[in-house]
C-alpha cells in the first residue's frame, strides 16, 4: 500500500534513490505511538477527535495513528482522508490528479488531526485547512508530520513531530510505515 | 493527489484526443467532483480566475447550463454567448465573433454549433482551450463520456467494489437516429475504447450509408437483439435533421423501434435503459417505460455536471501554454 502510494508520488520516470535511512520500521512505529499518546494527553482524551489523512503519504500514518489511539484509549476514533488538488495554489504549475476524500462527517465543533508524511514548504498544509473549511468549522485543527524536513514558505508549525531532519532543497525524504530515507530522484534507470 | 503524466491535449473536440487512459482520468476526475457535489457548499477554489465562455450557436439548454454549473463549482468565471441575442444577427461573420470574444480573455471556449468541423476551425481563431459541446452531426463528445460515467457508476453500484472503466462484455444497443447522431458518433467511439460490443439499431434510412470507420455492428431489426442486450442507449429522433423523407411515420417508428412497455419487459433483468434527452415519450420510448428503476435518465444529467467539471479541470489546470517552469517539487 505505502510502497504504491510513493509511487504515485514520484515525478514521471523519476526514480528515488535513498542515500541514508534515517529511521527504520520500528522507529517509525515508537515516533507513532509517541505522537498517539501526545495527542491523548494534548487534548485530555479523544472526545471529539478526528484523525484526517493527507492524500497520499498522510492516509497510511493516519490509519495506523487510528489503530494506535484505538488500542491505548480504548475507543473508535473517527477517520477520513483528504486530497488537497483542487485547493493548492500551484495548480498552475503541475497537473495533479485527486486521490480520493473521504470525510465521514461534518467537522464541525471537532478536534481535527491531520496527518502528512512529510512538512516541508507548508503549503499542502495551507490547501488543506482551505479544504477542511469546507466541511465544517473544525473547533481546532491540530498538525501531525512523521517528518519535519524545514524550508517553510508559510507562518504553518506542527503539532506533533517524528523526527525533525535538516535537509536541503533538492534532497528528497521518502516516508513509509516501513521506514524513513533520504535520498535524491534521479532518471529512471540512472545513477543517483 | 499525484502529479499526472503527459499533459492532456489541448482541446476537447474528439473522444478520440481522449483514448482509453484518458477517459479513465476523466472518470476518476469526475468520482472526486461526485465527492464535492454531496457537501454543503458544492464548490472548489480550483479554477478561481479562470474564464470559460459557453458559446452556442445552436439551441441547448441542458447542456449550457451543465457547462456552466460545471465552471462554477470550480469557482471559474462564466461568460455566456448565445447566436440570437448577439452580432452574428447583424452579419458579423463567426470567424469576427470569435476573435472579438478572445479579445476579452477567456481561457476556455464550450463551443455548440449545427455545422460538423466549427469547434476544431475555432481553435485557429483564439488561444484558448476549446470545448466541443456538439457540432453538427461530427461529435458530442462530453455526452458520450457522462455516459460511460453513467453505465461505471450503475455497475459499481450493483457489483460492488472499486468502479471500474473496463466495459469488456458488454453489450450496448444504440437505437434510433444514428446517421444523423453526432451522440451516436461519439458514443460508439467512446464504449468500444472501454472494450464494449456495440451494436447499433435503426431503420436502414438511419443508419450510415457505410460502417466502414465504426466499430460497431448494426441490425434494422431491435427485436431480434432485445434480450442480449445490457444497455439500451435510445437516441431521439431528430426531426429537425431526418426530416419527412427519411422516416414517414413517428407512429411506425414507435412500434419497431419504440422501447414500449412490452419491450421494456423482455429485456434482461439487470438492463439498463439511457437517453441524452431531450426525451421524446411516445416516439423513442414509452411514457411508462421511461419511469422505469432501470432508467437512468436522471442520472445522466447529474453525472454531466460531474464529468464536464472533470474535463474543464483537466484541460485548465495544470500548465497553461507555454509550460511554466516547475521548479522543485513541493509536494515532497
Amino acid at each position: 500500500m505505502a510502497e504504491r502510494e510513493r509511487e504515485a508520488t514520484r515525478p514521471q520516470g523519476r526514480v528515488f534513490h535513498a542515500r541514508a535511512e534515517v529511521m527504520d520500521e520500528a522507529g517509525v512505529a515508537r515516533a507513532l505511538r509517541r505522537i498517539a499518546h501526545e495527542i491523548i494527553e494534548h487534548n485530555s482524551g479523544l472526545g471529539d477527535v478526528v484523525v484526517i489523512g493527507l492524500q497520499t503519504g498522510g492516509a497510511p500514518l493516519a490509519t495506523r495513528l487510528v489503530e494506535l489511539l484505538g488500542e491505548i484509549e480504548g475507543v473508535a476514533v473517527p477517520y477520513g482522508t483528504i486530497d488537497v488538488a483542487f485547493y493548492r495554489d500551484d495548480i498552475s504549475l503541475r497537473r495533479v490528479l485527486p486521490e480520493a476524500t473521504d470525510i465521514p462527517l461534518d467537522l464541525t465543533g471537532k478536534t481535527v488531526v491531520l496527518v502528512d508524511d512529510v512538512l516541508y514548504t507548508g503549503r499542502t498544509v495551507r490547501a488543506a485547512l482551505d479544504a477542511l473549511a469546507d466541511h465544517g468549522r473544525a473547533r481546532a485543527v491540530q498538525l501531525a508530520v512523521m517528518v519535519d524536513r524545514g524550508h517553510r514558505e508559510l507562518p504553518i508549525r506542527p503539532d506533533y513531530v517524528g523526527k525533525n531532519l535538516p535537509t536541503r532543497r533538492d534532497e528528497v525524504v521518502d516516508v513509509s510505515l516501513a521506514g524513513v530515507a533520504l535520498g535524491e530522484l534521479s532518471e529512471e534507470g540512472g545513477a543517483p | 493527489m499525484r502529479v499526472a503524466g503527459p499533459p492532456a491535449r489541448d482541446h476537447l473536440l474528439s473522444v478520440a484526443d481522449l483514448g482509453r487512459e484518458g477517459i479513465d482520468e476523466v472518470m476518476r476526475l469526475a468520482d472526486s467532483f461526485k465527492e464535492v457535489s454531496a457537501r454543503p457548499i458544492p464548490k472548489v477554489p480550483a479554477l478561481r480566475g479562470k474564464t470559460v465562455a459557453t458559446l452556442f450557436f445552436e439551441a441547448s439548454t441542458r447542456t449550457r447550463l451543465s457547462f456552466e454549473t460545471a465552471a462554477r463549482r470550480l469557482s471559474a468565471d462564466v461568460m455566456s454567448f448565445s447566436a440570437s441575442t448577439s452580432s452574428l444577427e447583424k452579419g458579423e461573420s463567426l470567424r469576427d465573433t470569435i476573435e472579438t470574444i478572445d479579445a476579452m480573455g477567456v481561457d476556455a471556449m464550450v463551443v455548440r454549433h449545427r455545422s460538423s468541423g466549427v469547434p476544431a476551425q475555432v481553435t485557429a481563431w483564439t488561444s484558448a482551450v476549446v470545448l466541443n459541446a456538439g457540432d453538427g452531426q461530427h461529435e458530442h463528445p462530453t455526452q458520450a463520456l457522462l455516459d460511460c460515467y453513467t453505465i461505471r457508476e450503475a455497475l459499481s453500484e450493483r457489483g460492488g467494489g472499486e468502479p471500474s472503466s473496463d466495459l469488456s462484455g458488454l453489450r450496448i444497443g444504440i437505437v434510433g437516429d444514428i446517421r444523423f447522431s453526432r451522440v451516436a458518433r461519439s458514443n460508439v467511439l467512446a464504449f468500444s475504447l472501454l472494450g464494449a460490443e456495440v451494436t447499433l439499431v435503426a431503420p436502414r434510412t438511419l443508419l450510415p450509408s457505410s460502417l466502414e470507420g465504426w466499430p460497431a455492428q448494426a441490425t434494422p431489426e431491435l427485436d431480434s437483439v432485445l434480450e442480449e442486450l445490457d444497455v439500451v442507449y435510445l437516441l431521439r429522433i431528430q426531426t429537425e435533421r431526418a426530416g419527412q423523407v427519411l422516416l414517414p411515420d413517428l407512429d411506425e417508428y414507435h412500434s419497431r423501434f419504440g422501447l414500449t412497455r412490452e419491450r421494456a419487459a423482455r429485456l434482461k433483468p439487470d438492463a439498463l435503459i439511457m437517453h441524452p434527452g431531450p426525451m421524446i415519450r411516445g416516439v423513442e420510448i414509452a411514457p411508462e417505460a421511461a419511469e422505469l428503476p432501470a432508467s437512468l435518465v436522471t442520472r445522466q444529467v447529474r453525472n454531466g455536471v460531474l464529468v464536464r467539471s472533470a474535463v474543464l479541470f483537466r484541460l485548465l489546470a495544470g500548465p497553461g501554454r507555454p509550460a511554466v517552469p516547475t521548479g522543485e517539487d513541493p509536494v515532497a
